[in-house]
């Protein structure tokens, strides 16, 4: 006899490994066509101007190419990108065109799209297209964009989309009478996802059906078909968007860009298929960027360290265009400041500022890593001011166990009202504490050893899952008494087959070799799907199973109780595999049905969860050189209920490593004229295998989450919150000696030099 | 023009553009679509398969460059069967998510361990810091190759002892 749930919870090896190991996946530049074209896009160089011609008559001219479209080829209207997340009317002046129409506002905007006989003709074309562009004065930064003295959108009349506002208690009354406080100011640098795998598109157009089937979606399948049929006038049921192997998501890859409507356009506008794969340059000038944000916060406190409140403002630039979520974290800046913390009275606005630079969207932990970063910086910075320990501080001051659900501050204008849903908060910090051996290494803290300085540090985060309004699955028992699993969520990379297999073996009670197959590719699997963001999959798509799977044992016992010639209600089925009836009669449930028997079952769900817990570093920094090397590195996360401990620690700690890439390393440059300066991944740094060796994740369930019947919360991005905060801080406690208090991301070593070397002349002075 | 060389153990002759990449020939020619292009500018290692037994950026070598040569990509590294012991390795470490670079760590710790199979976790940083990967943070990678040392080891000397 199997036991009951014994798949979730275990370290089950990935299914996808298989294919991914032998060169057997199959992206989307791996799938090819007859008679395809291939698509190249003529991207400007000009940050801001006005478009006087397009010349594309040498190009046309050229053997192989066969068309060239821009602006004018799409019709009246250049259909705009909309909003996925946070769809305010405030937003809709600031939408991206899918192609530049008259003005040209980042560097990498469309200009017009090659269509040619091989990807090499085509961009060959793209050189000889004359674009004549009237270049308008840049707007490089925040602060010029506040200024409204160059325009973005002239019929708007400012720069400024809109500010968010986050607001619990009575801030100005905390302040008022708060025995301490404390303003500083912050800053996190523009980096992004950088998922290895480029994007691609490969749209087919059947003129004689009217359907179009676009390969290369992922994430947010259905709300691309959305969008895509209404700029296409078509309907819904004429569009299908086929997700491949997707090489990895982190809130960027999937997201509606304008690529997404122009390669379906192009092969209804040739009949031929049409393909096109990004280049690594275009990657980096046209994929959302994200985390560019500033604020200027201030602290109330008690003397004991009680935080009273919280206030000020946040920067967010967002870019040149308000598209799909690049509100979310502007938004998740304004409503996450206070993270674990119990901060009773807290009055943020946070300034959505467009600017002539790639448009911004989510990153993993959006928000909330900015937040941490600013946050966790600051506590550091009081607890010294009032005299207390930087744990202790932080212990004082987390949720209790016994105020879940805690209220966290209410986001205007986008009415939103949440909650921190389980968990014991202060038992993840002393566990990390605990693991990274806090008690001795503390002992080293500021400590000069060989050269170099050694430093600790400890924040704590939340991260939020779970995003509704819904998910859905179908579940079909085949013929051959196997079970087939299809579900609206969306496979990045995440191994999203593993876990569900996992899920809907154990409500099944079967083996995992009994699920035929996990398909999540495909508008068409299931009526309606929302994908795959906001730590959502598992809670969503597996709650979704986990009814699919009872709605499926209910359409068994009946079809079993017709042959068994009893009520269903007298049906038992066993293992799985078979039904048995009153009597012991029993009915195998292979080939209980010629055509499958299947079941839809969906969750729906209005609040988040929330995983969270700690992450603690030493590290020792050279003072002379300014180089960090990370000595050690914990992070420990509760998630409510793992469904496989080995890929959740994966995610926790590759999590992590982005996270210190942004915090060490990541930096999206650009000079005042708005051109991007880190155009190759030899000038935008990530990680390599030799950067980070010393990581560890401590991964735990001791508090579900009441609000879903796994009890999972959204996990994956705990990993990156913390460590833009820590790693500042380890930093800090390492440089007290020269007075060193980073402010801003990313700690190169020319930052920290330039900060030790002020530290030293105001000793001196 | 036309270049001959040898792919996974069989003789290849294809017709290419001088500008044609190598990595180009093997995906879109040879159809061998288990060699990734991540960057197409000689960083990520998505791409790298071995030429005569050395790791190579398929993307920084043209396709007539390879004339003659031997060459194995992440397909020739497998078998239908089952995974190989450096697959294995991979799979129980968890060390692919997204498994876009993954055929560019199979390749090049392929190349490594051939070389070195007694390689420390040090080393295996070194030679691993030419692969990109987004996803893992590469501690399980590098916890699999060093897992997977002991594979290599007999081979090796058996070579040596012919």
């Amino acid at each position: 006899m199997r036991t009951v749930n014994s798949l979730i919870g275990s370290p089950i090896e990935r299914v996808e490994d298989l294919r991914f190991l032998r060169g057997r996946g199959q992206y989307v530049d791996d799938v090819t066509r007859e008679g395809l074209l291939h698509a190249a896009i003529l991207r400007s160089s000009v940050a801001h101007g006005r478009i006087r011609s397009i010349d594309t008559s040498v190009a046309l001219a050229l053997p192989g190419v066969h068309s060239v479209i821009t602006a004018k080829d799409i019709g009246n209207r250049v259909p705009r990108v909309p909003m996925r997340l946070q769809p305010l009317p405030d937003f809709e002046p600031f939408g991206q065109p899918v192609i530049a129409e008259t003005k040209v506002r980042y560097v990498g905007e469309a200009l017009a799209l090659v269509l040619a006989d091989s990807p090499a003709i085509a961009e060959d074309a793209l050189g000889v297209i004359e674009v004549d562009i009237e270049p308008l004065p840049a707007v490089p930064d925040r602060h010029a964009s506040a200024k409204n003295e160059s325009l973005l959108f002239e019929d708007v009349g400012r720069n400024l989309a809109i500010k968010f506002r986050a607001l619990r208690g009575d801030a100005a009354a905390a302040f008022q009478d708060a025995p301490y406080v404390r303003r500083e100011s912050f800053r996190v640098q523009r980096h992004f996802a950088l998922p290895m795998e480029p994007r691609g598109l490969l749209a087919e157009w059947d003129a004689a059906r009217g359907r179009l089937t676009v390969n290369g979606g992922a994430k947010v399948l259905f709300f691309n078909r959305r969008t895509l049929a209404r700029q296409m006038g078509l309907p819904e049921s004429a569009i299908e968007i086929l997700e491949n192997d997707v090489g990895g998501g982190f809130g960027a890859r999937g997201e509606f860009y304008p690529e997404d409507f122009l390669i379906p356009f192009a092969a209804r506008f040739t009949g031929r298929p049409v393909k096109w794969t990004e280049d690594r340059r275009e990657h980096l000038m046209t994929v959302n960027h994200a985390r560019e944000a500033e604020c200027d916060i201030e602290i109330a406190c008690r003397r004991d360290g009680t935080v009273l409140g919280l206030r000020g403002h946040a920067y967010v630039d967002v870019g040149a265009y308000m598209r799909t979520n690049g509100a979310v974290s502007a938004r998740n800046i304004a409503q996450f400041m206070s993270g674990p913390y119990r901060i009773p009275n807290i009055d943020i606005d946070v300034a959505l500022l467009l600017t002539n630079k790639t448009p911004v969207g989510t990153y993993r932990g959006p928000g909330r890593f900015e937040t941490d970063f600013f946050r966790e910086r600051l506590f550091d910075m009081v607890a010294q001011d009032v005299g207390l320990d930087r744990v202790e501080f932080r212990r004082r001051n987390l949720v209790s166990h016994r105020e879940m659900p805690y209220a966290i501050a209410t986001i205007t204008p986008y009415e939103s009202k949440d909650e921190l849903d389980s968990g014991d908060y202060h038992s993840t910090l002393d566990r990390c504490l605990e693991e990274i051996g806090w008690a001795e290494k503390s002992k080293l803290a500021g400590k000069l050893i060989d050269g170099r300085c050694h430093g600790l540090a400890v924040g704590c985060f939340i991260e939020g899952g779970a995003a509704g309004p819904k998910e859905s699955a179908r579940i079909v028992l085949e013929p051959d008494g196997r079970y087939t699993v299809y579900v609206g969520s969306s496979g990045i990379g995440q191994g999203l087959e593993t876990a569900f297999a996992q899920i809907a073996a154990d409500a099944l009670e079967i083996p995992m070799d009994r699920i035929r197959g996990v398909f999540h590719g495909s508008t068409s699997y299931v009526s309606d799907g929302y994908g795959a963001y906001h730590s959502r999959s598992v809670v969503m798509g597996g709650s979704a199973i986990l009814d699919a799977a009872s709605k499926l044992r209910e359409a068994i016992r009946a079809r079993a109780a017709d042959q068994l010639g009893c009520p269903a209600s007298e049906v038992q089925i066993v293992e799985g595999s078979k039904a048995v009836g009153p009597r012991g009669a029993s009915v195998s449930l292979t080939g209980l049905s010629t055509d499958g028997i299947a079941a839809e079952g969906a969750f729906l769900n209005k609040k988040h969860t929330y995983t969270y817990g700690a992450h603690a570093t030493h590290v020792a920094v050279d003072p002379k050189l300014g180089h960090v090397e990370l000595l050690d590195y914990v992070v420990v996360e509760d998630c409510g209920r793992m469904i496989n401990p080995l890929t959740l620690r994966g995610q926790a700690i590759g999590s992590v490593v982005q996270g210190l890439g942004g915090a060490v390393m990541e930096h999206l440059a650009y000079d005042e004229q708005g051109q991007l300066l880190t155009g190759s991944l030899a000038d935008y740094l990530i990680p390599t295998a030799s950067d980070f060796p010393n990581i560890r994740a401590v991964v735990l369930e001791n508090h579900p989450s009441p609000i879903n019947p796994l009890g999972a919360k959204g996990a994956g991005e705990g990993g990156i919150i913390a460590a833009g905060g820590v790693m500042a801080n380890a930093v800090a406690n390492a440089l007290g000696a020269f007075r060193v208090e980073p402010r801003q991301l990313p700690l190169t070593p020319a930052y920290i030099w330039e900060l030790v070397q002020a530290g030293s002349r105001r000793a001196a002075e | 023009m036309s270049v001959r060389f040898e792919v996974n153990g069989k003789p290849v002759a294809v017709t290419v553009e001088p500008r044609t990449t190598l990595a180009d020939c093997l995906r879109h020619q040879l159809r061998l679509t288990g060699t990734h292009l991540g960057c197409e500018h000689g960083v990520c290692g998505a791409c790298t398969v071995l030429v005569d037994g050395a790791a190579v950026r398929s993307c920084l070598m043209l396709a007539v460059q390879a004339e003659g040569a031997k060459i194995v990509t992440v397909e020739g590294l497998s078998e239908d069967r089952d995974l190989t012991p450096l697959q294995k390795s991979f799979r129980k470490h968890h060390a692919l998510q997204c498994g876009f670079c993954t055929p560019g760590m199979i390749t090049t710790a392929h190349a490594l361990l051939s070389e070195e199979p007694d390689c420390d976790a040090a080393r295996v940083r070194e030679v691993l810091s030419g692969n990109l990967c987004r996803c893992t943070g590469y501690i399980s990678i590098v916890e699999a190759v060093l897992d997977a040392r002991a594979a290599y080891k007999p081979k090796e000397r058996a070579r040596d002892r012919a």
